[in-house]
């Protein structure tokens, strides 16, 4: 899951990791003058998970209360797009007031997950701010990478490796170690797969600040972690959030040919096949393992929410579950739902000959087909 | 011959009496009778689907003898129950759990790897994964038994039902399969493609091997580098998630393309100039490993 800039510097707080004064988080719908505005400026962030978005106009700097509210108001409810958003418009739900301060050089951080050496690895760069993928294509020797013993932290010579190498002012020194070291401590505490500062800001009167943050954390580990698991998944759209909560995997895509499979490879495979075959997919589904009428049933109902869809796909391969019960499932559950769009369905694996049976003698209107190649072909021509 | 596993292995279940552990080990047990003990702590001493069940894998292996495991423990204890089974010097590890966190496989990963440097043996399958199957031999896993065939093929894959598929098509055309391992969909794994080759590289029986990938990580880059350096049978490869979108995992945890690494353009153009038959289209496995071997094994 990923958090939103305020949920992480909430737990940067914890970590008494540096942030800049917050004068709080304003939601789309709330009266602006609740927020309390001391000092002298301000900048308002668009709480939004789009990497780039302050040249899409989500993060301001307001000299004056007025321009503040007046950059407040326009802010909640408009729409971003970055080249980190797919070509999609995130709609601006909240926005995060913080106090302005006087940056003189920009440093990245970050904590990740090293899948190579089954281990987490601390990254950094003298020249923050930027997109580190961008860095480290084109200038990878900028980059400095520090492999991290989790169960022991991040230890003092790797800090001063880091430290020097960076070219800090001395005086920083023990501000920095505490930083990075919380940093590996907070990474592991949460069950993090990435946890990054960018940028860790100088400030003119030197002390550090972290002042963008980004976490992603592992889905996986969210049973230890009941504070993270009360969280909105502010990336998953209303549908996927409503598949999740009755166990089906659905990712929202911008094709048109709905996709209903069972297991995660093969549906990610049919999503290639069918582009492939000269379509789009609508979405990802995995129904699982255990397709039963319900869970067909259930596919089908979500899939149809997306306006979008103008023809679905059923691939089944039936191993433990045999292909006549989920033709079963599929002829019961399209009695259910008002299907108006073509139907094609390939299945495949134990006791198909039967399943394939049951499909033609049911009354519904669909085609079969013998290979995913076929299928998807077939989905395509029906739109 | 075959590799990790073959008629005379001897497994124990790990969270054999649950629900998944109870079905699947009994599917595993009708195809040839590998299993011969399960552990579920606190039902020590008693007796399920007919075979002893231990509290713990050491106690089990004090009454029988067994050189692997098979583990449907759920995902908040079975990291520990990998490192129990490794402790008790079982050999063949496979683990079939989806969910377990990663900073508890680097945790397990750490473990093994300091063993194996001790010069102990011990190979870790999964987590998150079908199993392994030696057809006609052993099946310890989930994956459905009738779609084999035993034969010359080996079969690596990330994903459960994209193997099936695989295995499907080849049966189809007539050709078996010496081993299929699902390695797994998690970032953090046990054996690897690498590792898995290399041992299909060292077996007879095996004459060509196909290799099931997704996008994430960077698996088959090092897999084209054996490949290329090592490896002369001929192998086959499958990359799925070539139109997912970056930044968003779909199912697998480990397929995921985070900035310019694990892109399956790059896994493609690594694996074609390491001399990797490359199948763009799904539905031709079957077909495409058919042409370039001619081996038809009636």
């Amino acid at each position: 899951m990923k958090l939103l800039e305020y949920e992480g510097k909430d737990i940067f707080e914890k970590y008494q990791i540096p942030i800049a004064k917050r004068f709080g988080v304003i939601k789309l719908g709330d009266n602006l003058k609740s927020i309390d505005l001391k000092g002298k400026q301000w900048v308002i962030k668009a709480q939004v998970l789009a990497g780039g978005r302050g040249k899409a106009g989500g993060v301001k700097l307001a000299k004056s209360k007025e321009e503040a509210y007046k950059i407040i108001e326009k802010m909640l409810g408009m729409e971003i797009k970055t080249h980190q958003t797919q070509g999609r418009a995130l709609k601006v739900k909240e926005a995060l007031i913080e106090e302005a301060n006087d940056i003189k050089r920009e440093i990245y951080l970050s904590v990740v997950l090293d899948r190579a050496h089954c281990s987490a690895m601390l990254i950094a760069s003298a020249e923050g701010g930027m997109s580190i993928e961008e860095l480290a294509k084109d200038h990878p020797e900028k980059i400095i990478k520090i492999p991290v013993d989790l169960s022991e932290g991040l230890q003092d010579f790797q800090v001063r490796e880091l430290f020097f190498r960076l070219g800090f002012d001395k005086k920083l020194y023990k501000e920095f170690s505490a930083l990075a070291k919380n940093l590996c401590r907070l990474f592991k505490d949460i069950d993090a797969n990435l946890v990054e500062i960018n940028p860790l800001a100088i400030t003119g009167d030197g002390k550090l600040l972290a002042i963008d943050s980004k976490i992603v954390t592992d889905d996986n580990a969210l049973f230890r972690h009941k504070d993270l698991q009360a969280k909105e998944d502010h990336e998953a759209s209303a549908i996927e959030k409503e598949a999740k909560e009755i166990g089906i995997n659905y990712i929202g895509l911008d094709g048109n040919i709905g996709c209903m499979v069972n297991g995660a490879g093969l549906a990610m495979a049919t999503l290639d096949t069918v582009k492939l075959a000269g379509g789009n997919a609508a979405n990802f589904l995995d129904v699982g393992g255990g397709a039963t009428v319900d869970q067909i049933t259930k596919a089908f109902q979500i899939i149809l929410k997306d306006k979008k869809v103008k023809a679905v796909l059923v691939n089944i391969f039936g191993g433990i579950m045999k292909c006549d019960d989920i033709a079963n499932g599929v002829v019961e559950a399209t009695k259910k739902i008002n299907l108006n769009v073509p139907l094609i369905v390939r299945l495949e694996g134990t006791r198909v000959k039967e399943g394939k049976q049951i499909l033609l003698d049911s009354s519904i209107k669909l085609e079969q087909a013998d290979s995913l190649w076929e299928a998807a072909q077939k989905a395509v021509k029906s739109i | 011959m075959s590799i990790l596993l073959n008629k005379d292995s001897k497994m124990i279940v790990q969270g054999f009496t649950g629900a998944q552990g109870t079905f699947h080990a009994k599917l595993c047990m009708e195809y040839h009778k590998n299993i011969v003990a399960g552990v579920t702590p606190g039902k020590g001493g008693t007796k399920h689907l007919g075979i002893p069940v231990f509290n713990t894998v050491k106690e089990a292996l004090k009454e029988v003898s067994a050189n692997s495991s098979l583990i449907f423990v759920p995902p908040p204890f079975a990291a520990d129950s990998i490192l129990e089974a490794a402790h008790a010097g079982i050999e063949v590890i496979i683990c079939i759990t989806e969910g377990i966190p990663v900073l508890d496989m680097i945790r397990v990963k750490k473990q093994l790897t300091a063993m194996k440097a001790e010069g102990k043996k011990v190979n870790l399958i999964g987590p998150n994964c079908p199993g392994v199957i030696t057809p006609e031999e052993c099946k310890a896993g989930i994956m459905p038994a009738y779609i084999h065939k035993k034969g010359p093929v080996g079969i690596i894959s990330r994903s459960g039902t994209l193997t099936y598929e695989a295995v499907w098509q080849l049966t189809q055309e007539n050709i078996g399969q010496s081993t299929v391992v699902g390695i797994g969909g998690d970032p953090i794994q046990g054996m690897n493609f690498d590792d898995t080759l290399k041992m299909f590289h060292k077996d007879p029986e095996t004459k060509a091997i196909v290799m099931i990938g997704e996008i994430g990580g960077s698996a088959e880059e090092d897999a084209a580098k054996f490949i290329k350096e090592k490896m002369d049978k001929p192998v086959f490869s499958f990359i799925a998630g070539k139109t997912a979108p970056p930044g968003r995992t779909m199912g697998h945890a480990g397929a995921i393309v985070e900035g310019n690494s694990g892109t399956h353009a790059m896994k493609i153009e690594t694996l074609k100039n390491a001399g990797v038959t490359i199948v763009e289209n799904l539905s031709e496995i079957g077909k495409v490993v058919k042409e370039n071997l001619k081996i038809a094994t009636k």
